[in-house]
């Protein structure tokens, strides 16, 4: 059973710039938590501050808490990179090493970490990786070619391979079909709606169609003005923020008065 | 339908439209504009190729004409001789002992210098914050700016005279490997010039030029690289490993020959360092040694109105051109080939 994250009134900031404020919100396990909302509302700062990775921009901080399944990821004796190997995160440009074949492109993780494993095992967790990537069948006689050679959609599932070879718990995509054409998106929507059984996914879109394709519950994030923080308007089901939210703003935006 | 665009036989492009001044008049190309300046850019690109040519060729050809009669004059082996006395009767004069100097030297400044820009590098680039890596960054420009001059001195009057403990350290505990073995000294007073310590300060001179390079090449890392390795649980070794060496790697070749470029043909510096000796010798801790360039610096002044020994440096000279311009071509190969297959 994949994990749940508690995220409790959390800030994100950019040296004194306060990008994201207050968000309190819960992801459940194993389903897709999309999050929605204009330009700039904070939307992309927040998925990065669940793996730790809004740290590593220079300035970045964070206050608040964020759990997974009770454990605080910004606890004192926490290892950002453990948390990151246990959140993977697909990116919004498909982003694979351009001097790594796909083979070692999928066992990158492991390759970074220094893990050795025998051959075999390596190259089960590649085929497995891939098949759960629904990128195998395109790619098993040409697995030593560079990964630059594919196509993009081909790329950000090799990406999405490449996360799941290190058997995260939560998978993080920020945008990951903005790139793609239209036919490679559909075969990520596709992708993502299966392995939602065994990870928790939370799902970065500035297309609102995607979030109704793919997500069971949808968070909105608007922001009052450049300048302002970003904040969580509110979440639900999926259904629900589309036909009948709460908030004024959460209709204007999924009616397509803004944004 | 005609065709709308055709060749004018000026050259020029017709303009648009069935006929000039026809169905559209207002998309017509105005006459000369534009074309006139693509042809004084044209022009003045491919004049300034050519004249790097041309400067290349006549400096080549000139050599050459210069060192013939050194080459017919000479009673030794051009290969093997290693003795310098052109001024002798007959002339006898070899670029063995010189060539050995070179090399040995310059790979010397190139073993021990180029790790260590490279650290400096991914310091300034990867680890140190923001503020700090400019100003460092800054300090390795200035460096790169000291004249050999002052290197050579300061490495003849502090880091030589500072060093002979090491050198004798060295001879004395890694002696069983020939290269570091001294045969005659006792002392550490009888330690200092050596071939070993003009490769030492050869790779410091290297060391800004080929650091700045490589600064400037893992700076250009792309994000998404990074973030792909950060993603995957890096840590900030793990991503240099992963991301940043693997994406400079043809960078660091090429600083590396651009370095290696520079220690060959490093003249005065050398010439300070070193206490000429005319030998092929391996033992690196002992004093001697000459390079082309020290030679020729060393021996303008004797030279003068002998027409052998004369024309014997200018063949030399040769030799040096010769040989950095293979080093340079084939770096570039190196760095052609790398950038087409990654």
């Amino acid at each position: 059973m994949p994990p749940r994250i508690d995220v409790h009134n959390l800030d994100a900031y950019y040296g004194d710039f306060r990008a994201v404020e207050g968000v309190t919100i819960s992801v459940e396990p194993g389903e897709v938590t999309a999050l929605i909302g204009p330009s700039g509302c904070g939307k992309s700062t927040f998925l990065r501050t669940i793996n730790r990775m809004h740290e590593v921009t220079p300035g970045g901080r964070v206050q608040g808490s964020v759990r997974l399944d009770g454990q605080d990821l910004y606890g004192r004796d926490i290892d950002p990179t453990a948390v990151r190997r246990t959140i993977g995160m697909v990116f919004q440009r498909p982003n694979p090493f351009p001097t790594m074949s796909i083979y070692d492109n999928v066992i990158a993780g492991d390759k970074i970490a220094g893990i050795k494993r025998r051959k075999a095992v390596f190259d089960d967790i590649v085929e497995s990786s891939l098949r759960a990537a629904n990128l195998w069948p395109e790619v098993a006689h040409r697995l030593h070619k560079t990964g630059a050679s594919l196509s993009g959609g081909q790329q950000q599932r090799l990406c999405i391979a490449r996360a799941i070879a290190v058997q995260p718990a939560v998978l993080l995509m920020d945008e990951p079909c903005s790139a793609l054409d239209p036919i490679s998106t559909l075969a990520v929507e596709s992708l993502i709606t299966q392995l939602k059984s065994d990870y928790t996914i939370v799902i970065v879109t500035h297309n609102m169609q995607q979030a109704a394709r793919v997500s069971d519950r949808t968070a909105f994030f608007t922001v009052a003005d450049q300048g302002m923080p970003g904040r969580l308007v509110e979440h639900g089901p999926t259904a629900e923020i589309f036909t009948a939210a709460t908030h004024q703003a959460t209709r204007d935006y999924v009616g397509g008065r803004f944004g | 339908m005609t065709k709308i665009v055709t060749k004018a036989p000026s050259g020029r492009r017709a303009p648009l439209g069935p006929a000039a001044g026809g169905a559209f008049p207002g998309i017509r190309a105005l006459p000369g504009a534009g074309r006139f300046g693509d042809r004084v850019f044209r022009t003045l690109t491919a004049g300034s190729g050519a004249f790097v040519l041309v400067t290349m060729v006549a400096i080549g050809g000139y050599l050459a004409v210069a060192a013939w009669p050194a080459l017919h004059a000479n009673s030794g082996n051009l290969f093997t001789t290693q003795v310098w006395r052109p001024q002798a009767d007959p002339p006898v004069f070899g670029m063995a002992a010189i060539a050995f100097g070179t090399v040995v030297s310059s790979l010397i400044a190139v073993a021990i210098g180029v790790p260590v820009a490279v650290g400096v590098a991914l310091g300034v680039s990867q680890y140190l914050p923001r503020r700090w890596a400019s100003v460092i960054g800054g300090l390795i420009d200035l460096l790169a700016a000291v004249p050999s001059l002052v290197f050579g001195m300061w490495g003849l009057y502090y880091l030589i005279p500072h060093t002979r403990g090491f050198q004798q350290w060295l001879s004395t505990y890694l002696g069983w490997i020939p290269i570091f073995r001294n045969r005659t000294a006792t002392v550490a007073g009888q330690y200092g010039q050596s071939l070993l310590m003009a490769g030492i300060v050869l790779a410091i001179m290297i060391i800004p030029i080929v650091a700045s390079i490589c600064r400037e090449v893992f700076a250009r890392t792309p994000g998404a690289t990074i973030d792909a390795a950060l993603a995957l649980g890096a840590t900030r070794w793990e991503v240099i490993r992963s991301a940043v060496l693997p994406f400079g790697r043809s960078g660091i070749a090429s600083a590396a020959m651009l370095g290696l470029g520079r220690a060959l043909g490093e003249t005065i510096a050398v010439a300070l360092v070193l206490s000429s000796g005319f030998v092929i010798n391996w033992h690196l801790t002992e004093l001697g040694g000459d390079t082309v360039a020290s030679t020729i610096v060393l021996k303008f002044g004797e030279a003068g109105s002998s027409p052998v020994a004369i024309a014997a440096l200018m063949l030399a000279g040769l030799c040096l051109f010769a040989v950095t311009l293979v080093v340079n071509a084939t770096a570039r190969l190196i760095v052609a080939r790398k950038a087409v297959t990654s």
